[in-house]
């Protein structure tokens, strides 16, 4: 027996019930896989910093390749010293500090509260690290990532990531090449925090010339690169107060 | 006995050549010139769409009884979102580097026109298995052009295969940058996809006289 499909109460019925079942299936599946996808961001963010500041298994010129995700907790304690919130004036020791959400702070500071502000210091053969993690908008969505400077405020390596760049063109902000560009380059120009912009036509290629605070930009990515120059210098900006506590000329 | 029936392997022989889902249904172009750019991502794109066109076929087919006319678009929509979304999830979890990789795929795959094509033409009128097939024959024939693509958007656009360079160094001139080759910095940009599929869209006609129109 076949039942009349095009009644409208049909329609509704089984309207309802697909919702319903769809809804509890995917309900269901998001609680239960919750505290796993929640482990893998968390210890996917220690990589990252520990990327920034240069504790990774890059080989030659080729991949991003994190340090494995079995030692990535016992690295992080070995080499980030200390975690500190910074919050307007008050600077506090939190070691939890990397799981601060910048996008809720973001939020925060709109709605007139203090915005925190995480800084973590690594120290790796006596040379001290300070990751500042950042974040901001890409062509499609949300990019982020982590800068590792010295205390003469050079760059000593970063990390890029993304939401949903275009694979091929913006997506590779966190490939190899683009990313090493950045080590050595300052983030002052004289006294300004200037920033590092990702410049078009710069006639640098090769990246040699490390005191103009640009490096050369991605071909066919060109919203994604300024979203890369704009993160880093309103970032630079909401830390200018703490660079330069800890700047050394 | 063969393992498929002359009918069933033709199911997925023909959307290979004859009936390719993008340069005779002209179905996914959308996706084949968004992310060809490069090669690993055209793989990456193919594979998740065998997966969900050939799952979505077989539910839509479970399916195409009970499915009210009036709604089915959205149904068929649902069935590919709540797959996609199942998927990531699980990725996420148990493989979360390669859930990386796919996360941008994942708003392409449920919006490509591919797969809300083959629920209307196919699954809605056909058995499971048989739509299991059809959805394996065109991904199939979606991911060789896409792997097409890739590969020579990536070759002429950035002198890589699967990221690692095949034709010397571009910045510091060896190989064959050494004798004054360029990279074509337009194969980069979507566009150029176009033009890629227009020239396999030339090359099957010429070789096929039966797939040209009179007019």
């Amino acid at each position: 027996m076949a039942v009349n499909t095009d009644k409208n109460s049909y329609t509704v019925i089984f309207a309802a019930i697909m919702v319903v079942i769809v809804g509890t299936v995917l309900a269901f599946i998001a609680s239960s896989l919750s505290d796993k996808i929640a482990e893998n961001e968390r210890l996917e963010k220690q990589q990252n910093i520990l990327y920034a500041m240069g504790i990774n298994q890059n080989e030659g010129a080729g991949s991003v390749n994190f340090v494995p995700t079995e030692n990535v907790a016992g690295e992080f304690s070995k080499f980030i010293k200390e975690q500190l919130v910074i919050e307007g004036d008050k600077i506090t020791k939190d070691d939890q500090a990397y799981l601060i959400d910048l996008k809720k702070q973001a939020t925060a500071a709109k709605n007139g509260d203090t915005r925190k502000l995480p800084v973590f210091i690594g120290d790796k053969d006596g040379a001290k690290y300070y990751i500042i993690p950042m974040r901001g908008k890409g062509l499609w969505d949300a990019i982020w990532g982590f800068i590792a400077l010295d205390e003469h405020l050079v760059v000593q390596g970063v990390y890029f990531d993304h939401a949903a760049e275009t694979p091929g063109l913006g997506a590779n902000i966190k490939q190899r090449y683009f990313m090493d560009d950045f080590v050595g380059e300052s983030i002052l120009s004289g006294t300004q925090y200037a920033g590092i912009a990702v410049a078009k036509g710069n006639n640098d290629p090769l990246n040699k010339i490390k005191d103009d605070n640009e490096v050369d930009a991605l071909a066919g990515a060109t919203i994604t690169g300024n979203g890369v120059s704009a993160m880093i210098k309103e970032t630079m900006n909401l830390y200018k107060d703490y660079l330069e506590t800890i700047r050394v000329n | 006995m063969a393992l498929l029936s002359k009918k069933d392997a033709n199911l997925i022989l023909d959307p290979l050549a004859d009936n390719n889902p993008i340069t005779i249904q002209v179905l996914g172009i959308c996706s084949a010139l968004a992310i060809t750019a490069e090669l690993k991502a055209s793989v990456v794109m193919a594979i998740s769409v065998l997966f969900v066109l050939a799952m979505g076929n077989v539910v839509i087919s479970l399916m195409r009884n009970i499915i009210p006319s009036k709604i089915r678009i959205i149904v068929q929509l649902i069935v590919v979102a709540t797959l996609v979304i199942i998927v990531d999830q699980v990725l996420k979890a148990f493989a979360y580097e390669l859930s990386k990789t796919l996360a941008v795929f994942v708003g392409l795959i449920i919006t490509n026109c591919i797969i809300m094509g083959r629920f209307e033409a196919f699954a809605l009128a056909n058995g499971p298995w048989k739509s299991f097939l059809d959805g394996i024959g065109n991904s199939l024939g979606y991911g060789v052009i896409l792997i097409i693509v890739g590969f020579f958007r990536e070759l002429l656009g950035s002198g890589t295969l699967f990221g690692i360079p095949v034709l010397g160094d571009p910045i510091t001139k060896t190989g064959l940058y050494a004798t004054g080759y360029e990279n074509n910095g337009f194969m980069i940009i979507p566009p150029a996809a176009l033009i890629v599929v227009g020239i396999i869209i030339w090359v099957q006609r010429s070789r096929n006289k039966a797939l040209i129109e009179d007019n």
